[in-house]
């Protein structure tokens, strides 16, 4: 099954927001990008393909786990149940994008490809594409990231990518976004941009919602299978969107189910030191696309935080602002204090580890858990794994005997 | 219409022109104003302000780091508008707001518009805003006499490239290459037909744009674009040799328009 139940208007706009606001010298090089999508899209070998890349090499269709004791221990009478994007190879949702694209740049006939990425794990799917389907690979990330990141490092540079450090600006994802269109620019001719997330210009995040829906295509399938209704609430962590996206849209049309996005509180709402746009944000245009940014009153962005670098970023999807408007999707955020508690909390009640952008809604449903009705279905989109985070989340627990083995291992190299 | 004739006038004079460039508040104002002098002692034909930005995806990296500097500078709207008051009081040469759309956006159309006009602008140019996405902008602009300045590139379609020319105004700014600004050009064989094909689309003056950096860049520019562009050469100069050498990179450019 294809469809996608939200298509933008032949400038790529979904109600105000999206577009194409990209330099001219590109303009060839995205109108041969929209052909290859629609043409892909119109081809159900090429969704076929695209399936069975995924069940063949990356574990799809990935479980929906019911959380009994999560459930339980929040003392609940309603049932919750997780998709478990974090099987995925490469342990996250991202690979449903990168091999997604990856076909279609084999079927484009080019020869590289190049990623930005936050958190590295956009940057270790991409490589990880790479080295399977035989394409060259670069990879740009923030220089900030680098060091906070140095494993994901590690495995691009050992995929065979070229990890270039981007200084530029606040040395983050969005400059990472923006040496990536730089080099796509010049290198347009043998090169696809695998964008990451359903942010930038169109066909961006028609694209990689189409790719990403298989999560929640496979998800009603399951629910139907296994409860014989639709879950009532939905909720997914939202950075880009791009995991919002696909676990949200193919749920678009049934309106008794309820949508919730859970943004990045940060340090609290109140603090200004956060990466929720839907609370901080005003409209604007910037990184090739129209939607709510975390700028100024002058339109400069500003300085996000959040504890999960996949979440830190200053654009969210158009797809979703658009929703987000109409009211079909509800966002709340998480702050980093209650993401490190929900993230403790699964880990000991259900042996699952989640990734930091994954815990910020499981720190929602805890939030909210008295006001869920008795009987409700709940479903989280766990969207990836968290032993990536295993520094961040040491350093944030306090682990004493962590630490000291840091220290043991550095000690070794001085 | 303006800036057009006054393009053209000057080009009796002369076998090209010379346009130049600044990132308002990098490395400071008051080099800024510095570099206005220069230019006005040169005798420069035409000058961009560029209006900061977070992310200036279409430069290259000595005008991001430009870009970045005069915001931590605290450049704001209101020292970009000061500036470029003072500089067209002061100057001969018509001063061309050059910057990214969410300024214009986040200022409101109508107000970006009437900003540039009320300090002294001709005209302006938004490197990632399409044509299509001009909208209520052209009018805007056309109301109040200034000129929205179009981009071609050598990848464009002949189809695209004709409708681009179509919707221009005061000049046609013709990017060099592939890539962003700041990278060497080597004028080949395609930038002649790539100029000749906006020609035939245009009857506008052509400047060409990207990687120009030497005398001997406009001496091959003669007789086939009417304006060459020249910015991060010159702040290159600035940066790494000072003052005394960017008046002498100026001078020596300004003299190879003859």
């Amino acid at each position: 099954m294809t469809t996608q139940t939200i298509i933008p208007n032949e400038s790529g706009y979904y109600g105000e927001y999206g577009g194409m606001f990209i330099p001219e010298i590109l303009r060839t090089t995205f109108d041969e990008l929209i052909d290859a999508f629609a043409e892909a899209k119109a081809d159900p070998e090429f969704w076929q393909s695209f399936v069975d890349v995924m069940q063949n090499y990356s574990c799809r269709p990935t479980p929906v786990t019911p959380l009994e004791n999560f459930a339980n221990s929040l003392g609940s009478k309603f049932s919750v149940f997780c998709k478990r994007e974090d099987l995925n190879h490469t342990g996250a949702h991202k690979a449903n994008n990168c091999m997604g694209q990856g076909l279609l740049v084999k079927r484009m006939g080019k020869t590289r490809v190049i990623a930005e990425t936050g958190a590295g794990q956009h940057g270790v799917a991409t490589a990880t594409m790479a080295a399977r389907m035989g394409l060259e690979c670069t990879i740009y990330m923030g220089s900030v990231d680098v060091e906070r990141q140095r494993p994901n490092v590690f495995w691009m540079e050992q995929l065979g990518a070229e990890v270039v450090s981007v200084t530029e600006g606040t040395a983050t994802l969005k400059d990472a976004i923006n040496a990536s269109m730089r080099d796509w620019a010049e290198s347009m001719e043998t090169t696809h941009y695998v964008l990451g997330t359903t942010c930038g210009p169109h066909p961006f995040p028609e694209m990689v919602a189409w790719f990403q829906s298989i999560i929640g295509q496979e998800v009603r399938r399951q629910m139907l299978d296994k409860t014989g209704k639709l879950p009532d609430r939905i909720y997914s962590c939202v950075g880009g969107g791009s995991n919002a996206s696909g676990i949200f849209l193919p749920f678009l049309e049934d309106e008794s189910v309820e949508l919730i996005g859970v943004e990045a509180g940060g340090h609290g709402l109140d603090t200004g030191s956060h990466a929720a746009r839907f609370y901080g944000g005003n409209v604007g245009i910037a990184q090739g696309y129209k939607t709510y940014f975390f700028q100024d009153e002058e339109g400069q962005m500003l300085h996000t935080h959040s504890i999960a670098a996949g979440l830190d970023y200053i654009g969210v999807s158009p797809i979703l602002s658009y929703l987000h408007d109409k009211k079909r999707i509800r966002f709340t955020a998480a702050a980093d204090d209650a993401v490190i508690s929900a993230t403790k909390h699964l880990i000991r009640t259900e042996g699952i580890i989640p990734a930091l952008e994954s815990s910020h809604a499981f720190a929602s449903v805890i939030e909210e858990a008295p006001n869920i009705p008795d009987g409700t279905q709940v479903l989280i989109n766990l969207s990836g794994r968290g032993d990536k985070d295993i520094f961040n989340i040491a350093e944030a627990i306090g682990d004493k005997n962590w630490e000291e083995f840091l220290r043991q291992k550095a000690s070794q190299y001085q | 219409m303006q800036l057009t004739e006054y393009l053209r006038k000057r080009l009796k004079k002369r076998k090209i022109l010379l346009m130049t460039h600044a990132v308002v508040g990098y490395p400071s104002l008051e080099d800024n104003w510095k570099m206005l002098e220069a230019m006005g002692e040169a005798d420069v034909d035409l000058v961009e302000l560029q209006m900061p930005f977070s992310e200036p995806t279409a430069d290259g990296p000595l005008f991001v780091k430009a870009n970045q500097e005069a915001l931590r500078n605290g450049i704001k709207w209101k020292d970009y508008f000061e500036l470029m008051q003072c500089a067209s009081e002061k100057f001969d040469f018509p001063v061309l707001m050059m910057g990214y759309c969410n300024t214009a956006f986040t200022m409101g159309f109508r107000e970006y518009c009437e900003k540039i006009s009320k300090h002294g602008g001709k005209g302006f140019i938004i490197p990632d805003l399409p044509y299509e996405e001009f909208g209520e902008l052209f009018d805007h602009s056309l109301e109040l006499g200034l000129d929205p300045i179009m981009l071609c590139t050598p990848t464009n379609k002949e189809e695209r490239l004709q409708r681009i020319c179509s919707n221009g105004r005061g000049l046609i700014y013709c990017v060099a290459r592939k890539g962003v600004t700041g990278k060497s050009t080597v004028l080949e064989q395609s930038t002649e037909e790539f100029l000749q094909q906006c020609r035939k689309f245009s009857g506008l003056p052509l400047a060409l744009g990207f990687g120009l950096s030497k005398p001997e860049d406009l001496h091959m520019l003669h007789g086939k674009a009417e304006i060459a562009i020249v910015g991060t050469a010159l702040l290159k100069t600035w940066e790494t040799e000072g003052d005394a050498a960017y008046r002498r990179h100026l001078n020596s450019l300004a003299e190879a328009r003859e």
